[in-house]
C-alpha cells in the first residue's frame, strides 16, 4: 500500500453504492406476512385477560346492536296495528310502545357500554404492546454490536422505533376487533334477517361481498401508492434538508435556480403520485357508497312489492331498512381494517427483523468477571477483517505488549488499521485470528461489562449529550461525587472553561445548549474517561482538535494520575507520540516499524519520512 | 449494574436519557385569525374553480343523503299503506331513488376528488413558496435558524394546514347536514322534531365539559411521544458511546421510566377518547325511544304517517356524527392557525438585499479586490470589522490569519455580498460589489467552505453542481487537476458513484477534494477558501495542499488559513485581531517582527483556532 495513491482511502466508510438499509431488509411474501401477523397475535395474547374481555365485549356489543332493528320493526307494527283497530284502548297501545322504547333505550345504552369496553380494551392492548416493543427495541439496539450499527441507517432505525411500532399497535383495535364485530354483525345479522325473509335477507347483504372485495383490493393499492408517496416525499425532504444545511454553498455558487429546478422535479413526481392516490380514493369511497345504496334500493323495492302484495308488514320492512343502517358504518370501515392488517404486517416485519438480530459479540455462558484488573494488554498474532469486508484484512498478525505504567504509540496512514486496534480491545469487534489478553485472560472469556469497565476508549468524535456538563462528564459513572468530576475536568484542562460559564457544571450543552468547539468536546470526552480511572486507556486520535500546549498539559495530568495505567495513544501528530515507551508504525494492517522515537528516527524509514513531512516546526515542543 | 454501583445508588444518578427540552412546542391560540385566514385564502385563489366544484359536490352529496330517508318515508306513506286508488306507483318512487343515488355517486366522487386534490395543490404551493423564499432571505436569518426547526415548518406545519383544508370542506357538508336534518325533522312533524332535538343541547353541554379535558389528555400523550422518541433517537445516535461507557443498564432503566409515562398518558387519553361512545349511544337510545313513544302515539292518533317514524329513525342515527366532527374541528382550526402563523412568519422574513435596477453583469473580470475602510457587524453597536482596508491584485493570493472571532469569515462573506457593509466599500475591479448583480458575483467569485458540503447524487453531479453545461470531460479534468481522479476511478461506479447523505461514504479528505473540483468547474476568477479546521492527517493534507496550489493558479485568492503549510505558500498574510488588521506581510517577516503571528505560530503548528489563552485577550 503506497501512501501516495491510497492516502485518501477511508477505513470505516462502507463501499459507495452499497445500500446499508438492505442489510436489515425484511422478507415480504404472503406467507411471511401471515407469520408476522401470527407473531403479533402471540404478543397480544400476553394480555389474556384484556383480550378475553375485549372479545366478549365486542360480541355482546354487536348482539345488542342487532337487537335494535327488530325492536323498531315491532314498534312500527304495534303503532300501525293499533291505528287500524279502534277497539284497543289507548292505554294498552301506549304500554306496548313504552315497552319497545324502554328496550330500545336499554339496547342502545348497553351497546354503548360494551363498545366502550371493546374500544378501550383494544386500544389499551395496543398501547401495552407498543410499550413492550419499545423496550425490546431499545434494549436490542443497545446490545447489537458495532458491526450492525455500521451498516444500519440511523434514520431508518428511528423510523422503525417510532412509525413501525405505531403500525403494529393499531392491529388490535383497528384490525382484529373490527373484523370480529363485522363478522358478528354480518353473521348473526344474516341468520336473523334470512330467517325472517330469505330474499330480503340476501338482498340486504348483497353489497357485502362486493364491498369486501373492493376494499381489500383498493386499500392494498392505496397502501402501495401511499408508500410510494412517502418515498417521494422523503426525497423531497432530503432535497430541502440538504439545501438548508448547505445554504452557504448554494449561495456561494449562485445555485438557487439549480436548486429550485431540482426541487420542482422532485415535487412534481410526488404530486403525480399524490394525484393518482386522490383519484383512486375518490373512486373507491363513492363506489362503496353506491353499492350500499343499490342494496338499500333493492330492499325497498322488493320489500315494498311484498308489502303491497300483503305478504309482509311495514314493520318487517322497517326492520330490514334499519338493519342496513347498522351495516353501513362497519362495512365502510372495511378499508381501514384491511389497511390495519397490511400495515401491521409490513411494520411488524421491519421490527422483528431487528429484534431477531443476534449481536455478533456475545458473552460466553461461563464468562468470568475481570476482578481488580492490572492492565497487562497483549495482542497475540491478531488478524482482523471487517464483517462483509471479504478477504481484505484490516489487521494482519499484529503482536505487542503494553504493561501497566507504560505507553504505546500507534501511527500510520489513514486506513492502516490503527483505530481497529482500539476497537478490538474492548471487543467492539472480535478478532478473526489470534487472541487478545488482559492480565493473561483471553478477552472473549470475560464478561463484556467487566472488560469494558477496564478498557476505556476516547474516540475522536465522541457523542455530546444534550444535558448538563456534569452529566456528560459523569456519563460512565453517574454516581460519581462532585470532587471526582471536578478532578476529571481539571485533568482534561476543561475546568477553566467551565468555571467561566454562568451555570458552571450545570450548563446545558449539546443541541440547543451551549455549543462547544471541537477541542472542547474532545476535552469533555477525555474528562469522561479520566473520571473512571481505567487500568487501560486508549486515546484514539482524541486530541486532534486540541492545541499542542493544552494537549501537553492533559498528557502530564493523565500521567500524574495513574502510574499503573497502560496507555495506548493513536495520533497523526508525532509530537503526541514522541514520549511513548514504544511506537508502532502501522501500514496496510501490519507493523512495519517499531521502537522508541529515537530508534525510529535512526532507522530512517517511514516514521522518519513522516517526521520530515510534518516539518521541523511541528516538533518544536510547545511547553508553556 | 455492578455491586459497587448498587451500593452507591442511595442518591439518584447524574443521568438522563434524551433531551430535556421538548422541541415540538405547541402553540395554543385563537381558532380563527382573520389575517392568517385571509393570506391563506390567497393561496387558494388559483384553485377557485376546483374549490367551487368541491363545495357544489359536498352540497349535492349532503342533499342526496338528506333525501334518501324522505324517499323511504314517501314510499311507505304514499305507495305502500295508502288506498291503492291514490297510491303512487312504487316504480316511480324507485326511479326517483335511482336518480338520487346516481347524483350521490357523482357528487361523492367529485367532492372527494376536488377536495383532496385542491388541498394537496395548495400545500405543495405553500411549501414551494417557503422553500423559494428561503433561497432569497438574508443569510443572517439562516445562520440563526436551526435546520431541523425549518424542516418541521416545511413538513409538519404544512401537513396540519392540509388537515384543515380537508376538514373545512367536509365541515361545510356537516353544517348543511345538521341544519338539513333539523329543518326536515321539524317540517315532517314539528312536535316530534322538537322533542327529539331537545337532546341536542344536552349532548353539546356534555361535550363542552369533556372537550378541554380530553384535549389536555391528548396533548400530554403527544408530548410524551416526542420525549420517548427523542430518547430513542439519542440512544441510536450515541450507541457507541453508550456501549463504551457501559451505560446500557442505567439508560434502559431511564428509558423505561419515559416509556411508562408514555403508556400511562396514552391509556388516560384512550379513556377520554372512548368515554363519549356510551354517552352518544345512550342519547341515540333516548332519541329512538322518543320517536317510538311519541311518534307511535301520534300514529295511533292518526295525526302522523308511519313513514315519518322510519325517516326519523334514519335521521336520528346520522344526527350525532356531524356534531362530533364539528366540535373536533375546533382543535383542527387551532392547530392550523398556529401552523399558518409559523408558515407566514417564514414567508415574512425580509429578503436579502436586492439587485440594483442597473446592476452590472460583466462577462469577465480581472479579479482586483479592494476593501476600503470597511466597518461591519451582525449586531447593532457591535462591529466585527473596524476600518479594514487592503487590496489584492489580480492573480495574487493572500492568507487571513487570526484567532476565532477575529473577523476572518466576515471578510469573505462581504466579498460575496452575503451581507452589506455598515461603512466603507468592498470593490471588485474598482466597482462596488453592490453594483454587481447577485448572479454575477455567484459566477465570478467561487467559494470553498470549511465544511465541504456535498449533496445527494452522483460524484459527477456534485462536481458539476450548478454548471449544467460542464461536460463529462470537464468534470474529469477538474478531478484530475485537484488529484481526486485516482480515488474516484477506483470506485466500482467511478464518477457515477452515488453519494450517501452529506457524502458520508467518502472520507473527509475525499470530500474536500470534491469541493475543490466543484469550485474548479465553476471556473471563477476570484476564489475564496475557508480552510477546514478539522483534523486531517499529514498524508491527506499533502494532497490537499497540492490541489490548493493548482486551484489558485492564475486566480485571485483569499484563503482563511488555519494551517501553517497554507500560510507559507501565500504571497501575503493579513493578521486579524478583534476586527482590525494588526499585522501584514510575508511569513518570515512576521516571524521576525515577533507579534501576534509569531506567538500563534510558536504555539501551534496545525491549527490557529483552538489556542485559548493566547488569543491576545488575556
Amino acid at each position: 500500500m503506497s501512501t501516495a495513491s491510497s492516502a485518501l482511502d477511508s477505513p470505516t466508510a462502507p463501499l459507495p453504492g452499497s445500500r446499508p438499509a438492505e442489510v436489515i431488509a425484511a422478507e415480504r411474501t404472503l406467507g411471511g406476512d401471515l407469520r408476522v401477523l401470527a407473531r403479533i397475535c402471540r404478543l397480544i395474547l400476553r394480555y389474556r385477560g384484556r383480550v378475553a374481555l375485549a372479545v366478549v365485549a365486542t360480541v355482546v356489543a354487536g348482539l345488542f346492536q342487532l337487537a335494535i332493528p327488530p325492536l323498531l320493526g315491532r314498534a312500527v307494527n304495534t303503532a300501525l296495528g293499533l291505528a287500524g283497530d279502534a277497539s284497543v284502548s289507548g292505554a294498552a297501545a301506549r304500554e306496548g310502545l313504552f315497552v319497545a322504547a324502554a328496550l330500545l333505550l336499554a339496547a342502545s345504552t348497553l351497546r354503548g357500554a360494551f363498545t366502550l369496553v371493546q374500544n378501550y380494551g383494544g386500544e389499551s392492548i395496543g398501547h401495552l404492546l407498543a410499550y413492550d416493543l419499545r423496550l425490546a427495541f431499545y434494549r436490542k439496539l443497545q446490545q447489537l454490536s458495532f458491526s450492525f450499527h455500521d451498516r444500519a441507517h440511523t434514520g431508518d432505525l428511528i423510523t422503525r422505533g417510532i412509525l413501525d411500532i405505531d403500525g403494529v399497535r393499531w392491529l388490535t383495535s383497528a384490525g382484529l376487533l373490527r373484523v370480529l364485530l363485522l363478522a358478528i354483525l354480518i353473521g348473526a345479522g344474516a341468520i336473523q334477517m334470512i330467517s325472517t325473509d330469505i330474499t330480503l335477507g340476501l338482498l340486504s347483504l348483497s353489497f357485502v361481498p362486493f364491498a369486501i372485495w373492493k376494499s381489500t383490493t383498493t386499500r392494498l393499492r392505496l397502501r402501495a401508492l401511499w408508500l410510494t408517496v412517502q418515498e417521494k416525499m422523503a426525497i423531497l425532504g432530503r432535497i430541502m434538508d440538504e439545501n438548508l444545511s448547505g445554504i452557504r454553498v448554494v449561495r456561494a455558487f449562485g445555485a438557487e435556480p439549480h436548486e429550485l429546478t431540482k426541487y420542482d422535479r422532485a415535487a412534481d413526481e410526488a404530486m403525480a403520485i399524490t394525484h393518482e392516490r386522490v383519484r383512486t380514493r375518490a373512486g373507491y369511497s363513492s363506489v362503496m357508497t353506491l353499492s350500499y345504496f343499490v342494496a338499500l334500493g333493492l330492499v325497498l323495492w322488493v320489500g315494498g312489492t311484498r308489502v303491497l302484495a300483503g305478504a309482509m308488514s311495514v314493520g318487517t320492512l322497517t326492520e330490514f331498512l334499519t338493519f342496513m343502517t347498522i351495516l353501513q358504518l362497519p362495512v365502510r370501515q372495511m378499508g381501514m381494517v384491511v389497511n390495519a392488517f397490511a400495515r401491521a404486517a409490513t411494520c411488524g416485519a421491519r421490527l422483528f427483523v431487528v429484534l431477531d438480530h443476534q449481536p455478533t459479540i456475545a458473552e460466553r455462558p461461563d464468562a468470568k468477571t475481570l476482578e481488580n484488573p492490572r492492565g497487562v494488554v497483549r495482542f497475540d498474532d491478531v488478524s482482523f477483517a471487517y464483517p462483509g469486508g471479504g478477504d481484505s484484512r484490516t489487521l494482519h498478525r499484529v503482536s505487542f505488549l503494553v504493561e501497566p505504567g507504560r505507553t504505546l504509540g500507534l501511527v500510520g496512514p489513514p486506513g492502516s488499521g490503527k483505530s481497529t486496534i482500539a476497537h478490538l480491545l474492548p471487543r467492539y469487534y472480535d478478532v478473526t485470528a489470534g487472541r487478545i489478553t488482559i492480565d493473561g485472560e483471553d478477552i472473549r472469556d470475560l464478561t463484556l461489562d467487566s472488560l469494558r469497565r477496564a478498557v476505556r476508549v476516547v474516540q475522536q468524535d465522541s457523542f455530546l449529550f444534550t444535558s448538563s456538563l456534569e452529566n456528560n462528564i459523569a456519563y460512565g459513572d453517574p454516581w460519581a461525587d462532585e470532587d471526582a468530576i471536578h478532578r476529571a475536568a481539571a485533568t482534561s484542562q476543561i475546568e477553566g472553561f467551565v468555571e467561566r460559564l454562568p451555570e458552571r457544571y450545570q450548563t446545558l450543552v449539546g443541541e440547543r445548549g451551549v455549543s462547544l468547539s471541537g477541542g472542547q468536546k474532545q476535552r469533555v470526552a477525555i474528562a469522561r474517561a479520566a473520571l473512571l480511572e481505567p487500568p487501560v486507556l486508549i486515546l484514539d486520535d482524541s486530541t486532534a482538535a486540541i492545541d499542542a500546549g493544552t494537549e501537553w498539559r492533559i498528557r502530564e495530568a493523565l500521567r500524574a494520575g495513574a502510574a499503573n495505567r497502560a496507555t495506548i495513544i493513536i495520533s497523526h501528530r508525532l509530537s503526541t507520540l514522541r514520549h511513548a515507551d514504544e511506537i508502532l508504525f502501522i501500514e496496510g494492517g501490519q507493523i512495519v516499524e517499531r521502537g522508541t522515537h529515537e530508534q525510529l528516527i535512526a532507522l530512517n524509514g517511514r516514521y522518519a519520512a513522516l517526521h520530515a513531512l510534518q516539518g521541523r516546526h511541528d516538533l518544536t515542543e510547545a511547553q508553556p | 449494574m455492578t455491586a459497587a454501583d448498587a451500593s452507591r445508588s442511595g442518591r439518584p444518578p447524574r443521568a438522563v436519557v434524551g433531551s430535556q427540552i421538548n422541541r415540538d412546542e405547541e402553540m395554543f391560540g385563537a381558532a380563527f385569525d382573520r389575517a392568517i385566514f385571509g393570506r391563506f385564502l390567497s393561496y387558494a385563489r388559483p384553485y377557485r374553480r376546483a374549490l367551487v366544484l368541491a363545495v357544489v359536490g359536498v352540497l349535492a352529496f349532503t342533499a342526496t343523503q338528506l333525501a334518501i330517508p324522505l324517499i323511504i318515508r314517501f314510499a311507505i306513506d304514499r305507495a305502500l299503506i295508502v288506498d291503492p286508488a291514490q297510491a303512487v306507483p312504487l316504480v316511480v318512487i324507485m326511479a326517483a331513488f335511482a336518480a338520487v343515488i346516481a347524483v350521490n355517486y357523482v357528487a361523492n366522487r367529485s367532492q372527494d376528488y376536488f377536495v383532496g386534490l385542491t388541498g394537496e395543490r395548495i400545500i405543495f404551493d405553500l411549501r414551494r413558496a417557503m422553500f423559494a423564499h428561503l433561497q432569497e432571505v438574508a443569510l443572517a436569518f439562516m445562520d440563526r435558524t436551526e435546520v431541523g426547526r425549518m424542516m418541521s415548518r416545511l413538513q409538519g406545519d404544512v401537513s396540519s394546514l392540509q388537515e384543515f383544508i380537508d376538514n373545512s370542506v367536509t365541515a361545510v357538508g356537516d353544517i348543511v347536514l345538521l341544519l338539513g336534518i333539523v329543518v326536515i325533522m321539524l317540517w315532517l312533524d314539528w312536535q316530534l322534531g322538537l322533542f327529539t332535538l331537545a337532546l341536542v343541547p344536552t349532548l353539546l353541554f356534555v361535550r363542552l365539559i369533556w372537550l378541554p379535558r380530553a384535549r389536555r389528555a391528548f396533548r400530554h400523550a403527544r408530548e410524551t411521544n416526542s420525549i420517548v422518541n427523542g430518547a430513542l433517537a439519542e440512544g441510536i445516535h450515541a450507541v457507541r458511546t453508550v456501549q463504551g461507557m457501559v451505560r446500557e443498564t442505567v439508560n434502559f432503566a431511564l428509558y423505561d421510566d419515559k416509556a411508562r409515562e408514555n403508556l400511562r398518558a396514552h391509556l388516560r387519553a384512550a379513556k377520554f377518547g372512548q368515554v363519549m361512545v356510551p354517552i352518544v349511544d345512550t342519547m341515540t337510545g333516548f332519541a329512538l325511544a322518543i320517536v317510538v313513544v311519541l311518534g307511535g302515539t301520534l300514529v295511533i292518533e292518526r295525526t302522523l304517517d308511519v313513514g315519518v317514524i322510519v325517516a326519523f329513525v334514519f335521521y336520528v342515527q346520522r344526527f350525532f356524527d356531524p356534531i362530533r366532527s364539528l366540535t373536533m374541528q375546533y382543535s383542527v382550526m387551532q392547530r392550523a392557525m398556529a401552523s399558518g402563523q409559523r408558515i407566514f412568519e417564514v414567508l415574512d422574513v425580509p429578503l436579502a438585499m436586492a439587485d440594483k435596477p442597473d446592476a452590472i453583469d460583466p462577462a469577465t473580470i480581472t479579479g482586483a479586490i479592494a476593501f476600503r475602510d470597511v466597518t461591519f457587524g451582525y449586531v447593532k453597536g457591535q462591529p466585527v470589522l473596524r476600518n479594514v482596508s487592503f487590496t489584492v491584485s489580480p492573480g495574487e493570493t493572500i492568507a487571513l490569519v487570526g484567532p476565532t472571532g477575529s473577523g476572518k469569515t466576515s471578510v469573505t462573506a462581504l466579498l460575496h455580498r452575503f451581507y452589506d457593509v455598515w461603512d466603507g466599500a468592498v470593490t471588485i475591479d474598482g466597482r462596488d460589489v453592490r453594483d454587481y448583480a447577485k448572479k454575477s458575483l455567484g459566477r465570478h467569485v467561487a467559494m470553498v467552505l470549511q465544511d465541504p458540503f456535498l449533496f445527494s447524487g452522483t460524484i459527477a453531479e456534485n462536481i458539476r453542481f450548478r454548471t449544467a453545461s460542464a461536460s463529462k470531460e470537464d468534470v474529469e479534468r477538474a478531478a484530475r487537476v485537484v488529484g481526486a481522479h485516482d480515488f474516484i476511478a477506483k470506485l466500482p461506479l467511478g464518477y457515477e458513484t452515488p453519494l450517501d447523505q452529506y457524502g458520508r461514504n467518502l472520507s473527509l479528505g475525499q470530500r474536500q477534494l470534491l469541493s475543490f473540483a466543484r469550485a474548479l468547474v465553476a471556473d471563477a476568477q476570484i476564489l475564496v477558501l475557508d480552510e477546514a479546521t478539522a483534523n486531517i492527517d499529514s498524508y491527506t493534507e499533502q494532497q490537499i495542499q497540492a490541489a490548493l496550489r493548482r486551484l489558485l493558479e492564475g486566480r485571485t485568492g483569499i484563503v482563511i488559513a488555519h494551517r501553517l503549510a497554507t500560510v507559507r505558500h501565500a504571497g501575503r498574510i493579513l493578521v486579524l485581531q478583534e476586527g482590525r488588521i494588526v499585522e501584514s506581510g510575508r511569513h518570515e517577516d512576521l516571524i521576525r517582527s515577533g507579534g501576534l503571528y509569531a506567538r500563534l505560530h510558536a504555539f501551534n503548528f496545525s491549527s490557529f483556532d483552538d489556542a485559548e489563552g493566547i488569543s491576545g485577550r488575556t
